[in-house]
């Protein structure tokens, strides 16, 4: 009898110590979770609450004044980012696409391992190293910093992002349908552009969509080559302004009236990018889980 | 009518991979004039689409060779010391790595040591514990982190994170741990700590992904295992989950830490920017691509220009072998029980 309670009390013992051990980790991570929250809504409240008073419609549509007059705006920055985007998507989607069509089609020898090592490898490279490639690549030869050198370290940043992306959809695609199609004697370059292809566009589009918020944000790989300018953009073979060098610029200056600027700035920037995320997961979500499940 | 089924010799199902034409069967078919146009066109096609494949290759090669080509007059020059000494003299044109090697490793370090705990936290929870919904939606704010682009951060953390810092979080610690060299000296708020800091950021979304994947990867029945025996919920997830995928965790931290040693521009606007080596963590710094974003644009010399390069050349070694390491991890937990 005694025997029997002694170890009952030894059993409840123990298992309050785990009861307690169970609640105190679940309760670390639950903390570890409110961290990450609190850290997001802390950056993104700053940014909201320091950017919103500086927006107006001069910061849309002006250029800077000259230093130390307040006023004036980063309409320049925005059309910068724009073309620049605009440029490297022109170079970067179709080549970030054909080599995951590629990967996903053809990739399976020896020269699909490599490419596809390749492309793993360049996700991996920092972007600053991009602009120190594209700065002798093509800074140097021009003897001028400009607009394409920037449009094209962009373009280099997107495309193994894109490629991976693609590859990944269009192995989703299963392989009956390709079948199907060679099977109404289709040619396989036309199975593959107008069945495969067409079938995964709303996935690939969201791939694009994600690898363009992300350059736009990109400021290490612009410094030097995109480098930055005052006016408004005058050639492609001209120094370009970007709202993230903007903004770099504008924070490590002294003054109060371009620190303002950098938050709004940096607003306009943050919503572009969760606007793009928010809109992928929301509208083309649907599809792209089908595929996945 | 003729029903009778004719194989298409252009076309064969199992090679879809490797388009292999047979030979023997054209000559005995002999196919059409469209037969032949088809496959003309589909031989251009895979060609076409090679190209698309090698230039990437040749993408990573050229930038491989160019800043080689460009850092070639310092490793003439300096050799291995370049690598060993700390000297940073723009002025006499000499050039030493060691601090900014010293700075990269330091914060890169400190930014993982603060993200790991946290980003398994967060793993677990959004797998493990948090309900579907809940999840979702944590998971994808969680996931936003990774998207604000690194500018806004270095912003954030010049004119919220370092003042806050200099006020109030190392006084605190300085006034109580001061007698550690590591959290010695005066307070600037700018330096190896703020930038372990951003980095922990920055890198948790990268680590805490990773993590889920591999928590995934685990089958179901092993946590109910311990969950049957008795189990609480955390001995579930430390018996059954961590254990288990102790390599991918390993995989995943070290990705992170790709991550950190390149990330540029948030580090280069709160790290202070000093060339060298202190033990204080309260003190200013300077990391292999800080320093390249801030003096290349305008490097005075051909000299200088030629040890950024060298710099980005080693910060480019090193992040491959880093990214080839922590995959090699990642997949042997991930991939498909199958091919075991």
């Amino acid at each position: 009898m005694s025997k029997a309670s002694e170890l009952s009390a030894v059993v409840s013992a123990g298992f309050r110590k785990r009861k307690v051990v169970n609640l105190f980790f679940i309760f670390c991570i639950g903390l570890a979770a409110g961290v990450a929250l609190l850290a997001l809504f802390y950056v993104f409240g700053y940014v909201v609450m320091k950017g919103f008073p500086s927006l107006n419609w001069a910061f849309f549509t002006q250029i800077p004044k000259p230093v130390g007059e307040t006023g004036g705006g980063m309409g320049n920055a925005l059309l910068g980012t724009a073309i620049l985007i605009l440029m490297s998507s022109a170079v970067g989607i179709p080549w970030g696409v054909l080599t995951g069509v590629y990967l996903s089609e053809y990739g399976r020898g020896k020269l699909g391992r490599l490419v596809r090592f390749s492309t793993d490898l360049l996700t991996s490279v920092p972007s600053i190293i991009m602009g120190l490639f594209v700065y002798v690549l093509i800074v140097i030869p021009m003897r001028r910093f400009s607009a394409v050198a920037g449009g094209v370290s962009l373009a280099f940043i997107m495309v193994p992002i894109v490629a991976r992306t693609t590859e990944e959809l269009l192995r989703l695609v299963p392989v009956h349908i390709r079948e199907a199609g060679l099977a109404l004697g289709l040619p396989r370059w036309k199975v593959i552009l107008r069945i495969v292809l067409r079938g995964s566009m709303s996935g690939i589009t969201t791939g694009i969509m994600l690898a363009v918020a992300r350059v736009a944000g990109e400021t290490a790989p612009l410094l030097f080559t995109a480098l930055g300018n005052n006016y408004w953009h005058q050639s492609l073979d001209q120094p370009i302004a970007s709202l993230p060098v903007q903004i770099y610029n504008y924070a490590i200056s002294p003054f109060e009236d371009l620190h303002r600027q950098a938050w709004a700035g940096a607003l306009v920037l943050i919503l572009f990018v969760f606007a793009i995320n928010l809109l992928t997961r929301i509208v083309l979500r649907p599809v792209q889980t089908a595929g996945r499940d | 009518m003729n029903l009778e089924w004719t194989p298409n010799p252009q076309i064969e199902l199992n090679t879809w991979a490797h388009p292999v034409v047979d030979k023997k069967a054209e000559t005995v078919a002999a196919p059409t004039q469209r037969l032949r146009e088809v496959h003309y066109a589909d031989r251009l096609f895979l060609w076409f689409l090679r190209a698309m494949g090698i230039s990437v290759v040749l993408l990573l090669f050229l930038i491989t060779a160019y800043l080689f080509q460009s850092a070639l007059p310092t490793i003439r020059q300096f050799g291995t010391s370049f690598l060993t000494t700390s000297v940073w003299d723009p002025v006499k044109d000499v050039y030493g790595a060691l601090p900014v090697i010293f700075g990269t490793v330091v914060s890169s370090l400190l930014g993982i040591a603060f993200a790991t705990p946290v980003s398994l936290g967060i793993a677990l929870f959004l797998n493990e514990l948090a309900p579907r919904r809940v999840g979702t939606i944590v998971g994808f704010l969680v996931e936003m982190l990774a998207a604000i682009p690194s500018v806004v951060y270095g912003l954030w953390g010049i004119f919220v994170l370092a003042p806050w810092l200099q006020s109030t979080v190392e006084p605190l610690i300085g006034n109580n741990l001061g007698f550690i060299p590591l959290f010695e000296g005066p307070y600037y708020g700018v330096g190896m700590f703020a930038a372990g800091i951003i980095l922990a950021i920055m890198v948790t979304p990268t680590i805490s992904s990773i993590c889920r994947e591999v928590f995934r990867a685990i089958p179901r029945s092993q946590r109910e295992a311990t969950l049957a025996l008795g189990g609480t919920r955390w001995e579930m997830m430390s018996l059954s989950v961590l254990k288990s995928s102790k390599p991918g965790i390993i995989g995943a931290v070290i990705l992170g830490l790709g991550r950190a040693l390149g990330e540029t521009m948030a580090v280069t606007m709160v790290i202070g920017n000093r060339s060298e080596i202190v033990a204080s963590l309260f003190a200013p710094s300077q990391t292999m691509s800080s320093v390249i974003a801030n003096q290349y644009a305008e490097a005075s010399s051909d000299v200088l220009r030629s040890a950024l390069a060298e710099i980005g050349l080693t910060l480019f070694a090193v992040t491959l072998v880093i990214n080839g390491v922590a995959r090699f991890f990642v997949w042997r937990v991930t991939k498909p029980k199958g091919s075991r």
